[in-house]
């Protein structure tokens, strides 16, 4: 039988469920992995107690015969960006060292409610805002990843979900949250080899999530496989009255529905996709995509999706601008830190606190968000940026008339070094050049894990679906997934 | 359109964020890298084109008009830098 730190959700549940261990067995396995990976610098607080707290639960209703949650003795990695009762949550930020939250988010309710246990709140990249999470205020989380080269090149997990990505892969948590604003479940989840999900905007409450982008932040699970992912979103999504675009619709029951006969689908190629300078690799990669889901059954065309080399910049716009507004209440005066120099009065301290709070990333996108929303800029920037995004999202209306699911690689390139892209805030958005476009049309979508290149690292491949329409997603993923027989893991070093 | 030294500072006020000399002169070539890569979208033709408001549609909900939380005086306070007589305090505003 497999160790249980090698399981995830479905194996730990039938774990559980036979009696072959016990949720508190899972829980100190868990417990003990994350604290032995402190040189990956991926969790920034550990909380064995609530992991335990929530695992003894579920033993004792296993014993009293009562029917157990979804997510029943699994303890699970938080991504910071998730207020947590009781629990201090930063965002990856010093502006908010030291706020402990006196309210749990949604999402991280669900989810306990559901049975699961928290293990501790996972580092990222400052307010969600980078590909590497090199951009956290306290420090880069390293990849449990390195290269075939017999180097030691600490490599980046991506992000801005990098924390998550390296827990996940490393097997120190089964699974964890993820948010995704432009591609930060997807590209990490692809940059170590694992599963990430994105759901439909509005699926997941955005209530108690830190906001970075108001009208693209989505949480979505990251975890072993599809049938995992499938599984927590189950437990995180769902209609909440205090998320004012929260969807008022029941939640699906994704895990029951897989079904990897696409029979009927047809998968549509966008030809905008094949940018310049992609790596043969992955190109490679996209044409074994193509054939596995022929293999499945689905038939594929190629469609055309004029707008997308506008995408990034229209995200590269809108997505500041809401940061800019929504990080205003980082003041000084309601939580996290405040700067006072001797004898500042009040506009003073907002201008210290922030300068000494914010990192260099987060200040050039709030920069970036105040000019594009200025006077006499407004319109040629902004208006303009919305403009295009409802082009981006008519596209992907179009191509609905010709198929139903599309394939793409999940990001243009396998992980790079620590260091590698940091210099240059251009190169490292267009990291997102494959996800943002259906970031900005709020649709599903799934990087699932499907080969390694050369130098040994995972490469994903990506399915984006059709608003709500995340069992397709899945069973799409579920299709890749099975063909693409991923099996490879970091060793361990750490 | 590009910025200079004294619109990056205008912005860094506006941003309420303290700027020194030298994190300007940074800052204007790297906000100017940034603003002419996203300027290209002034060649899509948008001239018939509604703005985006909502991505999935989704009405706004009104809900009854009554109290729905509150009484959490001392938690709002909890995390304040500084709070006072069950305030959050801050410095001298008026002279």
């Amino acid at each position: 039988m497999a160790e249980i730190f090698e399981l995830g959700i479905a194996g730990i549940r039938s774990g559980i469920a036979s009696g072959d261990f016990t949720a508190k067995e899972v829980a100190e396995t868990f417990i003990a992995r994350v604290s032995a990976a402190k040189s990956l610098n991926a969790v920034l607080v550990e909380t064995p107690d609530h992991a335990l707290a929530a695992a003894e639960a579920t033993d004792k209703a296993k014993a009293a015969g009562k029917t157990l949650g979804k997510m029943a003795g699994v303890p699970i990695g938080m991504k910071d960006l998730f207020c947590t009762e009781g629990v201090a949550t930063t965002a990856g930020s010093l502006i908010l060292e030291g706020f402990t939250p006196q309210y749990e988010s949604t999402v991280s309710s669900n989810l306990f409610k559901a049975g699961a246990g928290m293990l501790g709140k996972l580092n990222m990249d400052q307010f969600a805002m980078g590909s590497s999470n090199e951009t956290s205020a306290f420090g880069n989380v390293i990849s449990p990843w390195r290269r075939n080269d017999g180097g030691n090149t600490d490599l980046a997990p991506g992000g801005s979900s990098g924390g998550s990505a390296a827990v996940v892969s490393g097997r120190i948590c089964p699974a964890a949250t993820g948010t995704d604003t432009g591609g930060s479940i997807r590209q990490p989840a692809a940059f170590v080899g694992i599963t990430g999900f994105k759901p439909t905007y509005g699926r997941c409450s955005r209530w108690g999530t830190i906001a970075f982008a108001s009208s693209l932040d989505q949480a979505g699970p990251m975890a072993h496989d599809v049938r995992d992912c499938a599984i927590m979103l189950e437990s995180m999504a769902g209609f909440d009255p205090k998320d004012s675009t929260s969807l008022e619709l029941p939640v699906p029951e994704w895990e029951a529905g897989l079904k990897s006969d696409l029979a009927g689908k047809r998968i549509g190629i966008p030809k905008e996709y094949r940018v310049d300078n992609m790596p043969p690799e992955i190109d490679a990669l996209w044409q074994k995509g193509i054939e596995w889901l022929k293999d499945a059954g689905a038939k594929i065309v190629e469609v055309s999706l004029p707008h997308t080399k506008y995408a990034l910049p229209a995200y590269y716009i809108i997505a500041p601008a809401e940061a800019s507004s929504n990080l205003a209440r980082y003041d000084g005066v309601r939580y996290g830190m405040r700067d006072l120099p001797d004898g500042a009065g009040l506009q003073d301290m907002y201008a210290a606190t922030r300068e000494a709070g914010f990192g260099p990333e987060v200040k050039r996108r709030i920069m970036i968000g105040t000019y594009v929303l200025s006077a006499g800029y407004y319109d040629a920037y902004y208006t303009q940026a919305q403009k295009v995004r409802t082009l981006i999202s008519q596209d992907f209306d179009k191509a609905w008339e010709s198929c139903d699911l599309l394939l793409t690689p999940t990001a243009p390139s396998a992980a790079f070094g620590l260091g590698e892209k940091s210099d240059d805030p251009l190169a490292m958005y267009l990291n997102d050049v494959f996800t943002v476009p259906s970031s900005l049309a709020g649709l599903p979508a799934i990087s699932v894990p499907a080969g390694l290149d050369g130098q040994g690292l995972p490469l994903g491949l990506q399915i984006i679906g059709k608003a709500l329409d995340e069992q397709s997603v899945f069973n799409a993923g579920l299709a890749l997934e099975e063909r693409a027989g991923f099996v490879a893991k970091p060793e361990q070093w750490w | 359109m590009s910025v200079d030294k004294e619109t990056v500072k205008k912005i860094a006020s506006l941003s309420r964020i303290a700027v020194t000399e030298a994190e300007t002169d940074a800052l204007v070539p790297e906000l100017n890298n940034i603003l002419g890569w996203v300027e290209q979208l002034g060649e899509v033709d948008c001239s018939k084109v509604e703005p985006m408001t909502a991505v999935i549609p989704n009405k706004l909900r009104l809900r009854d008009d009554v109290v729905s939380d509150g009484n959490v005086r001392d938690k709002v306070l909890a995390n304040a830098p500084v709070a006072d007589h069950g305030f959050f305090a801050v410095p001298k505003v008026i002279e």
